[in-house]
């Protein structure tokens, strides 16, 4: 039987971009940086030992065609792809923070519902971000 | 080139997000298009070529889409629901919301309760797309199919 989701993959279109966002921004941890030649193996993760590695893919070759890199790079843009749910124990206060710290891609303010609190931020690429609070329920749910 | 496309996408997805966060304010395309610093008239042809829609389509049904779930999982009066969703005026609305979804909105809330989807998803998938032909406007949400995970 599966045990675990090991790791899952976000295309961004830099990774080192994507590092600044993801570490010092969301405060997520570097987890395996390996370079040969001009590939890069950059991962992710939620700090604390046994969390899904989030590999960050960079479209292009020897993956992708140029032609098919633009594609992705034209869809990520534009939002069209997957993208990531995390629970945080204090979604307010992390609001605040990523709002000292010049993150301004909201796509949702912080948001009580019957499950939880919520919001959501675009990453600098255009792939959605949300991050919940769960079990902090309200009487009603307000949008 | 590409960069360029990439850059624009990026502005006028930025100009998507401030619809679908800030719907319920006095919001316009004239002001939406301020968001990505271009001229109303271009930033709607732009907009439909990257989306498919225009942002004169596309903030409407936004608002009918959250006034779909306040009608849904709420007991707030149809004006107050009106008004909520970013709408100015009780007739502008009821007939949105006709033209959109295919009933009225207190047709609409007498046939759904809530659904047990997290909001997020209900945004991302129950905004209505097309104005339905009236031979198949029998869909609970215009055109999405999601009557399967209604519990009303």
């Amino acid at each position: 039987m599966i045990t675990k989701l090991n790791v899952a993959s976000i295309y961004v279109l830099d990774k080192d971009e994507a590092l600044d966002f993801y570490v010092n921004k969301l405060g997520l941890e570097k987890g395996n940086d390996v370079r040969q030649g001009s590939s890069r193996w950059l991962t992710v993760r939620v700090p604390g030992n046994g969390g899904t590695e989030i590999s960050l893919e960079q479209p292009g070759p020897p993956l992708h065609d140029e032609a098919t890199a633009e594609r992705l790079r034209e869809l990520i843009t534009k939002g069209a792809l997957s993208g990531l749910v995390f629970n945080s124990d204090d979604v307010r206060g992390m609001y605040e923070t990523l709002k000292v710290g010049g993150v301004t891609d909201f796509t949702q303010e912080p948001t009580a519902h019957s499950y939880g609190t919520d919001m959501g931020i675009r990453d600098p690429f255009g792939n959605a971000i949300r991050i919940l609070q769960q079990g902090n329920v309200s009487p009603e749910a307000t949008a | 080139m590409s960069r360029e496309v990439e850059e624009l996408n990026r502005r006028l997805l930025r100009a998507r997000d401030a619809m679908d966060r800030a719907y319920a304010e006095p919001l316009d395309v004239r002001a939406v298009a301020g968001v990505v610093h271009v001229s109303p008239a271009h930033f709607s042809r732009c907009f439909r070529t990257v989306f498919g829609e225009t942002p004169h389509r596309y903030l409407p049904r936004r608002r009918v889409e959250r006034s779909m779930f306040l009608l849904r999982d709420t007991d707030r009066s149809i004006t107050e629901v009106c008004f909520d969703v970013g709408f100015t005026s009780l007739g502008t609305f009821s007939r949105t919301f006709r033209e959109i979804v295919g009933e009225t909105p207190s047709g609409y809330r007498s046939g759904h309760g809530p659904l047990v989807v997290p909001n997020c998803v209900q945004m991302a998938n129950i905004r209505p797309r097309a104005a339905a032909p009236a031979a198949t406007r029998s869909s609970s949400f215009g055109e999405a199919t999601t009557d399967a995970v209604s519990i009303a």
